[in-house]
């Protein structure tokens, strides 16, 4: 009954996707709105229509329902009623399904925004939407449709099993072993499948004929959505490796890992130039081309994980899915290559700066690095194919190429983060460059030389320090100022100033909060990788180990049976002063399923950083146990630093009531035109401009 | 004023890093092989893992493999000749890092020409974007304001 | 609508579509390995179980020394108790071993980091091995092979140079096929 009611819910949601882009283009070109108004419809159905099919499929996981050919792959009685849940998107048909909720649920929304615009939203801004909807509406049809089809064909999840097992084999060992498996898929999907909603939007502004940039503005709340999602997928990510893998390690440049990556350096660099485009009305054409990019990533990252063309420590099980994916990949790459080549002339507009030294020259370097970080990261990524194919030799590429070649790019990103918010809008006058660097400047040596004196480390931990001190000062010092005027002129204590002119300027405060937030994690990252420290021994029970002025004694090798797995475990104590201060029990977790046991290593985290236990062996009569101890510095801030990123993230996103001053949407001066035009007020979830003054004065 | 800031943010940075100092200090002499023996493991590949270099990897195989590069290492081997030593066994696929010859030069050699090409682009841009006269730039969605090709 | 831009534009998909089918058809996994062709890895390595065969072979303690094997094809297969494939060739191994040993053909398996009790015990449960299996202490030997997982395993041809090395477990049909060719001249039986 639940099997029968999700694979019909999807075979008809394919059909209505396939209808209701029928319904869009038709009534596009026909000017028929009843059409049109038909194909809205058939986005709200599929979303209706996917929960449907992906409650069922809980539903049948959660009853061990084993008729149901997913529930027999992943599911087991044994297995913990979370990782039952979450095991939704362990194995392929799953995700895939999981896939098609999110994008249903996110085109009825994109659907929904784009139809109910705020009506304070000027004229023309309406007429673009109105006209692209239709179009957008078709692409992420289009799209939900591909999606749609694999659920019926290769990645059925809900073909029928008979004779019907009693039990399965539970879902991947590795997928059980950490609660942060219930976080990152989602949030890495929500990343993802959220970039299709501002691509289908470029995509539909192109179809239309659009010859304004208003509809950029629509989009960009979306990608600053999905972009928060995406890094805090990959933050939960590097969490869940760290946690888990039993390395003490968080990022190998493993393809999948890169995978998740590009498509985020591609949106950071959109995030920033679409405020060159708000502002001067350029790169029009540059950020389409970053939006396509984006959404092209994402499909490529699918296609990397499913198609088994990369090896890789994600890759799903494969199989024909493929060539499903590398026939999609190829439509999308020709239709918005095409589509951008062909109709970007119309939207391309005459760049103006106002002087080389200004922020908006900074932000073209920013996209620059980011481009060519994203281009090296690619080429990595699928050289061996390219060497393979050109030398017939199988080469790798792993972490020293992509340190070597990335580092250096990282640190001029983290001094431009520094650059960036010094330097005013349209021109800086040499008083303003002197004056704003000048402090940073001097702090950010002092520290290089502080660190490379106390603790060296080399010098990409030097130059991280070095740079993040820049930059840390130049953001932290955006709020000072910024607190302090408004004290002066309002009277203001701290607390209230700081959280007013945050919630006045939240797209710029947000912003630098964002910053911060990576400088956090980079210093934290830097450090973690240069003075860590590893040792290894092998303990009988009563015996210790130090290292780096920690010490720890094996206490007691213990094993239990638990109804998916049987645990190994060590009970060791933190020592100071020949006093036990704390316990830890790395665990080895044994699964009938798998060969090697799954390490759940023992972490201790301080400000200062991690203590990291894994135990590695154990003597089967239980009389020594082999532990790897790691010091590692200032991890728990890479943790922190994402969390403030996201925060930062969500403060651009919150809703505006700012009365305080008038919107303006363009601020260059046009002879003959106010540069203030009362009376807008944009208070549209969807829809945001950002005044240019800094804090109470400009 | 903006002094006492600068020294408090110097101050809070060099608190963080002064847990480390011990690592600076001077290090015995089998440190430093052990240094050498981690830079060259981590140079090459754990057969029997996913990506990982020996260096990090658990996996037994990869002990051995740098109980190998100790002893190479050691023996007053270099740490090509024990990369040559693993790729005899193992063919180039070891190496985390293809070596620099043929076409392999292109995987180092492209992004550093794309960083140059791209830098020359937008610096050429950027001066004939702010030479342009000013006073009638492009409004967003503005019609009035003819777009140009 | 600039369809010329547009198709030039297109083009520049055409060759990552073409890399990506193109690694449609490799499988990552496969690492081919420099060892045929070369000499085979010297090595000597300690018996723990002998072949149920050998009358007169050796037997567990006894080393066997690769040098003393010249002029024999020696088929070496590395193999573990906990290797679910390894399950796939025991028969195969087993049988083609027992047909070939008076042809001038040594079998031999290398265990892989696993104990040798477990391997023994494995070995019951697989119903018996007609040749005998050695221990490789460290894996030593096992990395001088070039050694990626299990099972693996490497023919020796006469002249004491690799001829084939096959990852995964192995058919009768396959090792016939492979032993047949390079077989020593029955004189010097």
């Amino acid at each position: 009954m639940t099997r029968a009611l999700g694979a019909s819910a999807v075979l008809v949601a394919f059909g209505v996707a396939l209808l209701g882009m029928v319904l869009a283009v038709a009534g596009a070109r026909l000017q028929r709105y009843q059409l049109i108004r038909g194909a809205y419809a058939a986005v709200y159905v599929n979303f209706g229509l996917l929960l449907v099919a992906s409650l069922a499929m809980v539903w049948a996981l959660v009853t061990h329902d084993f008729s149901v050919s997913y529930v027999a792959q992943v599911g087991s009685r044994a297995t913990p009623l979370f990782y039952t849940v979450i095991s939704l998107w362990g194995a392929l048909e799953g995700s895939i399904l999981f896939w098609g909720l999110v994008l249903s649920g996110f085109s009825a929304l994109a659907v929904w925004g784009g139809t109910h615009l705020d009506p304070r939203k000027r004229a023309e801004t309406h007429a673009d939407v109105e006209r692209l909807m239709p179009y957008a509406t078709a692409i992420l049809l289009g799209i939900g449709a591909f999606f749609y089809l694999l659920l019926v064909f290769p990645a059925n999840p809900f073909l029928p099993v008979s004779p019907v097992p009693p039990d399965g084999p539970g879902p991947n060992p590795l997928l059980q072993n950490h609660i942060l498996m219930g976080v990152h898929p989602p949030l890495l999907y929500l990343g993802y499948v959220g970039m299709s909603v501002p691509f289908a939007f470029s995509m539909g502004a192109l179809l239309a004929g659009a010859s304004g940039g208003s509809w950029i503005q629509l989009t960009r709340r979306w990608t600053m959505a999905a972009w928060a999602f995406l890094t805090a997928a990959i933050i939960a990510g590097m969490w869940w490796s760290y946690e888990v893998l039993g390395w003490g390690g968080f990022w190998a440049w493993d393809p999948v890992e890169n995978a998740s990556f590009l498509p985020w350096l591609t949106a950071t660099a959109f995030l920033h130039s679409v405020m060159v485009e708000e502002r001067r009305g350029m790169l029009r054409v540059w950020n389409l081309s970053l939006i396509t990019a984006t959404f092209a990533l994402t499909i490529l990252g699918t296609f990397l994980t499913r198609s088994g063309i990369l090896s890789s420590v994600h890759a799903f099980a494969e199989g024909e899915i493929g060539y499903w994916f590398l026939t999609f990949i190829a439509l999308v790459l020709i239709f918005s290559l095409a589509l951008v080549a062909g109709r970007s002339d119309q939207l391309r507009t005459e760049g103006r700066l106002d002087a080389v030294a200004s922020r908006e020259t900074v932000f073209l370097f920013n996209n620059l690095l980011f481009t060519v970080f994203t281009f090296t990261v690619l080429l990595g990524t699928l050289f061996p194919l390219v060497a393979e194919a050109v030398r017939g030799v199988k080469v790798s590429v792993g972490e020293p190429f992509f340190n070597s070649m990335t580092l250096p790019l990282s640190m001029a990103l983290l001094f431009l983060m520094g650059v960036g918010p010094a330097l005013p809008w349209r021109v800086a006058s040499r008083g303003i460059v002197r004056r704003e660097f000048a402090v940073p400047g001097i702090v950010a040596v002092l520290i290089g030389l502080v660190i490379a004196v106390v603790a060296g480390g080399g010098i990409y931990a030097i130059a991280a320090f070095t740079f993040g001190a820049f930059a840390l000062t130049i953001n932290v010092r955006q709020f000072v100022v910024g607190a302090r005027a408004r004290m002066r002129a309002h009277g203001e204590n701290p607390p209230v100033a700081l959280a007013r002119l945050i919630g006045a300027n939240r797209r710029r405060y947000g912003g630098y909060v964002a910053h911060l937030g990576v400088i956090t994690a980079a210093i934290a990252i830097a450090a973690s990788s240069a003075y860590k420290a590893e040792s290894e021994s092998t303990l009988r029970k009563g015996e210790t180990m130090s290292l780096r002025g920690r010490t720890i004694r094996l206490d007691e090798l213990w094993g239990r049976q638990e109804p998916q797995r049987f645990v190994v475990g060590a009970t060791v104590s933190v020592m100071r002063d020949g006093a036990a201060i704390a316990q830890m029990d790395p665990r080895l977790n044994f699964y009938t399923t798998s060969e090697q046991p799954i390490t759940t290593p023992a972490v201790r985290s301080r400000p200062t950083g991690d203590l990291y236990l894994n135990l590695m062996a154990v003597e089967r009569d239980g009389s020594t146990a082999t532990i790897r101890m790691i010091v590692e510095p200032l991890v728990p801030w890479i943790w922190a630093g994402g969390m403030i990123i996201v925060l930062g993230a969500l403060i651009t996103m919150l809703p505006g009531r700012e009365r305080e001053r008038e919107r303006v949407v363009a601020q260059a001066p046009v002879p003959g035109v106010p540069s203030r035009v009362p009376g807008l007020v944009p208070a549209s979830p969807l829809i945001m401009s950002e005044p240019d003054a800094r804090g109470a004065g400009s | 004023m903006r002094a006492a800031f600068a020294l408090l943010v110097v101050a809070v940075l060099a608190l963080a890093v002064t847990p480390f100092a011990s690592a600076a200090q001077s290090t015995p002499s089998d440190t430093v092989l052990e240094a050498r023996v981690r830079a060259v493991a981590s140079e090459l590949r754990c057969p029997v893992c996913q990506g990982e270099s020996i260096q990090d990897s658990p996996s037994a195989l990869a002990q051995e493999m740098r109980t190998i590069v100790r002893e190479q290492l050691a023996a007053g081997k270099s740490p090509d000749d024990v990369k040559r030593y693993f790729t005899d066994k193992y063919g180039e696929w070891i190496l985390l890092r293809p070596r620099a010859v043929g076409w392999n030069v292109l995987v180092y050699v492209l992004p550093v020409i794309a960083l140059l090409v791209g830098a020359a682009v937008v610096m050429r841009a950027t001066r004939r974007w702010a030479a342009q006269p000013q006073g009638a730039p492009a409004v967003p969605g503005d019609p009035e304001k003819a777009q140009t090709g | 609508m600039n369809w010329r831009r547009a198709a030039i534009a297109t083009g520049f998909a055409i060759p990552l579509v073409a890399l990506f089918s193109y690694g449609m058809t490799r499988d990552p996994r496969e690492i081919p390995s420099p060892l045929p062709g070369r000499a085979a890895p010297d090595f000597a390595l300690e018996v723990f179980r002998a072949g149920d065969d050998a009358r007169d072979g050796p037997s567990p303690g006894d080393t066997i020394k690769f040098a003393d094997l010249r002029g024999k094809v020696v088929v070496v297969n590395f193999w573990a108790s906990w290797c679910l494939a390894c399950r796939d060739e025991h028969e195969a191994l087993s049988r083609v071993a027992r047909a070939y040993a008076d042809r001038g053909v040594q079998f031999l398996g290398v265990l892989y980091s696993d104990r040798p009790a477990s391997g023994m015990a494995w070995i019951s449960d697989m119903g018996g091995q007609s040749y005998p299996s050695v221990r490789d202490p460290g894996s030593r030997t096992a990395i001088e092979f070039g050694l990626y997982g299990v099972p693996e395993t490497f023919i020796i041809g006469t002249d004491g140079r690799v001829s084939y090395k096959h990852i995964g477990p192995v058919t009768e049909q396959l090792l016939i096929e492979k032993i047949e060719p390079i077989l020593p001249p029955v004189a010097s039986q």
